[in-house]
Protein backbone atom coordinates (compact mmCIF):
# COMPACT_ATOMS: atom_id res chain seq x y z
CA UNK A 1 0.00 0.00 0.00
CA UNK A 2 0.90 3.25 -0.60
CA UNK A 3 0.55 5.70 1.76
CA UNK A 4 0.50 10.02 1.27
CA UNK A 5 0.66 12.39 3.99
CA UNK A 6 -0.25 16.08 3.40
CA UNK A 7 -0.07 19.72 5.42
CA UNK A 8 0.61 19.29 9.31
CA UNK A 9 -0.24 15.49 9.16
CA UNK A 10 3.19 14.97 6.65
CA UNK A 11 4.96 17.26 9.44
CA UNK A 12 4.42 15.15 12.12
CA UNK A 13 4.46 12.06 10.61
CA UNK A 14 8.70 13.38 8.72
CA UNK A 15 7.99 12.13 5.08
CA UNK A 16 5.75 12.55 2.68
CA UNK A 17 4.54 9.30 1.40
CA UNK A 18 5.87 5.81 1.98
CA UNK A 19 5.05 2.11 1.25
CA UNK A 20 4.01 -0.33 4.00
CA UNK A 21 2.54 -4.27 3.54
CA UNK A 22 -0.58 -4.20 5.70
CA UNK A 23 -1.22 -7.12 8.28
CA UNK A 24 -4.21 -9.37 7.24
CA UNK A 25 -6.03 -8.27 9.99
CA UNK A 26 -6.15 -4.31 8.66
CA UNK A 27 -9.13 -4.61 6.15
CA UNK A 28 -11.02 -1.08 6.40
CA UNK A 29 -10.00 2.90 7.61
CA UNK A 30 -10.25 2.48 10.94
CA UNK A 31 -8.59 0.00 11.45
CA UNK A 32 -5.13 1.56 9.32
CA UNK A 33 -5.43 4.38 11.38
CA UNK A 34 -5.07 2.29 14.57
CA UNK A 35 -2.57 0.03 13.36
CA UNK A 36 -0.45 3.05 11.84
CA UNK A 37 -0.99 4.61 15.33
CA UNK A 38 0.71 1.92 17.07
CA UNK A 39 4.04 2.52 14.78
CA UNK A 40 5.57 5.00 16.91
CA UNK A 41 5.34 8.53 18.47
CA UNK A 42 5.03 10.66 15.69
CA UNK A 43 2.45 8.47 13.99
CA UNK A 44 0.52 8.36 16.91
CA UNK A 45 1.29 12.10 17.88
CA UNK A 46 -0.06 12.84 14.26
CA UNK A 47 -3.32 10.60 14.49
CA UNK A 48 -4.02 11.59 17.89
CA UNK A 49 -7.05 13.40 17.20
CA UNK A 50 -9.22 11.07 15.16
CA UNK A 51 -11.78 13.92 14.49
CA UNK A 52 -8.89 16.09 12.70
CA UNK A 53 -7.90 13.19 9.77
CA UNK A 54 -9.48 12.55 6.28
CA UNK A 55 -8.40 9.77 4.15
CA UNK A 56 -8.86 9.28 1.00
CA UNK A 57 -8.33 5.48 -0.62
CA UNK A 58 -7.82 5.31 -4.49
CA UNK A 59 -8.01 9.54 -4.58
CA UNK A 60 -11.91 9.11 -2.60
CA UNK A 61 -12.98 10.57 0.54
CA UNK A 62 -13.11 7.24 2.54
CA UNK A 63 -15.22 6.50 5.92
CA UNK A 64 -14.01 4.66 8.45
CA UNK A 65 -16.00 1.62 7.61
CA UNK A 66 -14.42 1.36 3.98
CA UNK A 67 -12.46 -1.19 3.12
CA UNK A 68 -8.74 -0.45 2.55
CA UNK A 69 -5.70 -3.62 0.88
CA UNK A 70 -2.33 -3.80 -0.33
CA UNK A 71 -2.48 -2.11 -3.56
CA UNK A 72 -4.76 1.14 -2.52
CA UNK A 73 -3.30 4.50 -2.78
CA UNK A 74 -4.03 6.26 1.07
CA UNK A 75 -3.53 9.69 1.60
CA UNK A 76 -4.37 11.29 4.86
CA UNK A 77 -4.67 14.46 5.53
CA UNK A 78 -6.36 17.41 7.68
CA UNK A 79 -9.49 18.97 6.67
CA UNK A 80 -9.45 21.13 3.36
CA UNK A 81 -8.87 24.53 3.71
CA UNK A 82 -8.09 26.19 -0.35
CA UNK A 83 -10.01 28.82 -2.33
CA UNK B 1 -15.19 23.60 -18.89
CA UNK B 2 -11.94 23.49 -17.71
CA UNK B 3 -9.98 22.92 -14.42
CA UNK B 4 -6.54 24.10 -13.88
CA UNK B 5 -4.04 23.62 -10.97
CA UNK B 6 -0.93 25.09 -11.65
CA UNK B 7 1.69 27.19 -9.82
CA UNK B 8 1.48 30.35 -12.41
CA UNK B 9 -0.43 33.33 -12.08
CA UNK B 10 -3.33 33.92 -14.27
CA UNK B 11 -4.43 37.19 -16.15
CA UNK B 12 -8.88 37.03 -14.99
CA UNK B 13 -9.26 40.03 -18.07
CA UNK B 14 -7.72 37.16 -20.40
CA UNK B 15 -9.34 34.12 -18.95
CA UNK B 16 -13.29 35.95 -19.26
CA UNK B 17 -12.51 37.04 -22.59
CA UNK B 18 -11.48 33.43 -23.89
CA UNK B 19 -14.31 31.40 -21.83
CA UNK B 20 -16.72 33.71 -23.58
CA UNK B 21 -15.40 33.93 -26.96
CA UNK B 22 -17.31 32.01 -30.07
CA UNK B 23 -20.24 31.48 -27.77
CA UNK B 24 -23.31 33.91 -28.64
CA UNK B 25 -25.45 31.92 -26.06
CA UNK B 26 -23.92 33.60 -23.09
CA UNK B 27 -25.82 36.08 -21.72
CA UNK B 28 -24.29 35.94 -18.48
CA UNK B 29 -20.39 35.60 -16.55
CA UNK B 30 -19.91 35.58 -12.85
CA UNK B 31 -16.47 35.49 -12.01
CA UNK B 32 -15.02 35.30 -8.36
CA UNK B 33 -11.46 35.81 -7.75
CA UNK B 34 -9.69 35.21 -4.47
CA UNK B 35 -6.63 36.95 -3.09
CA UNK B 36 -4.26 36.18 -0.21
CA UNK B 37 -5.36 38.91 2.47
CA UNK B 38 -2.09 40.38 4.44
CA UNK B 39 -4.11 39.87 7.76
CA UNK B 40 -4.58 36.81 9.12
CA UNK B 41 -6.90 36.90 12.46
CA UNK B 42 -4.72 39.40 13.94
CA UNK B 43 -1.28 39.00 12.57
CA UNK B 44 0.15 40.17 9.42
CA UNK B 45 0.94 37.67 6.77
CA UNK B 46 4.15 37.73 5.04
CA UNK B 47 3.37 34.81 2.97
CA UNK B 48 0.75 31.53 2.22
CA UNK B 49 2.16 28.47 0.64
CA UNK B 50 -0.52 26.44 -0.57
CA UNK B 51 -0.09 22.43 -0.79
CA UNK B 52 -2.38 20.31 -2.60
CA UNK B 53 -2.80 16.62 -3.82
CA UNK B 54 -1.20 15.85 -7.53
CA UNK B 55 -4.33 13.87 -8.72
CA UNK B 56 -7.05 13.94 -6.45
CA UNK B 57 -7.11 17.65 -6.69
CA UNK B 58 -7.94 17.82 -10.56
CA UNK B 59 -10.56 14.93 -10.24
CA UNK B 60 -12.33 16.58 -6.85
CA UNK B 61 -12.35 20.31 -8.92
CA UNK B 62 -13.60 18.51 -12.05
CA UNK B 63 -16.44 16.61 -10.27
CA UNK B 64 -17.26 20.14 -8.40
CA UNK B 65 -17.86 21.26 -12.04
CA UNK B 66 -19.56 18.71 -13.38
CA UNK B 67 -22.38 18.80 -10.24
CA UNK B 68 -22.55 22.66 -11.19
CA UNK B 69 -23.02 21.61 -14.99
CA UNK B 70 -26.26 19.06 -13.46
CA UNK B 71 -27.72 21.84 -11.27
CA UNK B 72 -27.64 24.71 -13.59
CA UNK B 73 -28.07 25.54 -17.13
CA UNK B 74 -24.07 26.64 -17.81
CA UNK B 75 -22.36 27.49 -21.06
CA UNK B 76 -19.50 27.47 -19.70
CA UNK B 77 -17.26 27.14 -16.76
CA UNK B 78 -13.73 27.73 -15.13
CA UNK B 79 -11.93 26.66 -12.08
CA UNK B 80 -8.26 27.90 -11.81
CA UNK B 81 -6.26 27.26 -8.50
CA UNK B 82 -2.77 27.89 -7.46
CA UNK B 83 -0.85 26.35 -5.59
CA UNK B 84 2.98 26.77 -4.28
CA UNK B 85 4.41 30.31 -2.29
CA UNK B 86 2.38 33.02 -2.66
CA UNK B 87 1.99 36.70 -1.19
CA UNK B 88 -0.81 39.32 0.28
CA UNK B 89 -2.55 40.29 -2.78
CA UNK B 90 -1.68 37.61 -4.86
CA UNK B 91 -4.80 36.19 -6.67
CA UNK B 92 -5.21 32.33 -5.37
CA UNK B 93 -8.64 31.07 -7.19
CA UNK B 94 -10.48 31.92 -10.04
CA UNK B 95 -13.90 30.39 -10.36
CA UNK B 96 -16.30 31.15 -13.61
CA UNK B 97 -19.92 30.59 -14.45
CA UNK B 98 -21.26 31.60 -17.52
CA UNK B 99 -25.02 30.91 -18.55
CA UNK B 100 -27.53 32.62 -21.08
CA UNK B 101 -29.29 34.32 -18.17
CA UNK B 102 -27.69 35.49 -14.69
CA UNK B 103 -29.39 33.75 -12.35
CA UNK B 104 -27.51 30.48 -13.30
CA UNK B 105 -24.25 32.31 -13.12
CA UNK B 106 -24.34 34.19 -9.78
CA UNK B 107 -25.56 30.61 -8.42
CA UNK B 108 -23.24 28.19 -9.93
CA UNK B 109 -20.53 30.73 -9.22
CA UNK B 110 -21.11 31.19 -5.71
CA UNK B 111 -21.51 26.96 -5.40
CA UNK B 112 -18.13 26.50 -7.07
CA UNK B 113 -16.28 28.38 -4.51
CA UNK B 114 -18.36 27.08 -1.74
CA UNK B 115 -17.86 23.47 -2.50
CA UNK B 116 -14.32 24.22 -3.53
CA UNK B 117 -13.76 25.38 -0.52
CA UNK B 118 -14.41 22.20 1.56
CA UNK B 119 -14.39 19.08 -0.87
CA UNK B 120 -11.25 20.01 -3.08
CA UNK B 121 -7.94 19.14 -1.65
CA UNK B 122 -6.35 22.00 -0.49
CA UNK B 123 -3.89 23.39 2.77
CA UNK B 124 -2.65 26.86 3.50
CA UNK B 125 0.69 27.27 5.50
CA UNK B 126 0.70 31.11 6.47
CA UNK B 127 3.75 33.25 7.54
CA UNK B 128 3.57 35.75 9.41
CA UNK B 129 6.67 38.44 9.40
CA UNK B 130 8.31 37.04 12.24
CA UNK B 131 8.76 33.78 10.11
CA UNK B 132 6.32 31.74 12.07
CA UNK B 133 4.88 29.23 10.26
CA UNK B 134 1.00 28.21 11.09
CA UNK B 135 -1.43 25.78 9.19
CA UNK B 136 -4.53 27.36 8.78
CA UNK B 137 -7.21 25.66 10.12
CA UNK B 138 -11.01 24.83 8.35
CA UNK B 139 -13.80 26.98 9.27
CA UNK B 140 -17.61 26.06 10.28
CA UNK B 141 -18.77 28.75 8.44
CA UNK B 142 -16.98 27.34 5.17
CA UNK B 143 -18.58 24.08 6.10
CA UNK B 144 -22.21 26.14 6.19
CA UNK B 145 -21.94 27.62 3.28
CA UNK B 146 -21.11 24.05 1.59
CA UNK B 147 -24.21 22.90 2.72
CA UNK B 148 -26.68 25.62 1.61
CA UNK B 149 -26.01 23.23 -1.66
CA UNK B 150 -26.77 20.24 -0.27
Amino acid sequence: MRLLYFAWLKQKVGHAEEEVTLPEAVTNVEQLLAWLAQRGDNYAAALSDPKSVRVAVNQEYARPADPVQNGDEVALFPPVTGG
Amino acid sequence: MAVRVQREDFDPGQEIAALTANNKTIGGLTVFVGLVREMAKTRALSAMTLEHYPGMTERMLERIEAEARERWPLEESLIIHRYGRLEPGDRIVLVAAASAHRDAAFEACRFLIDWLKTKAPFWKLEEDSQGDATWVEARESDEEAADRWQ
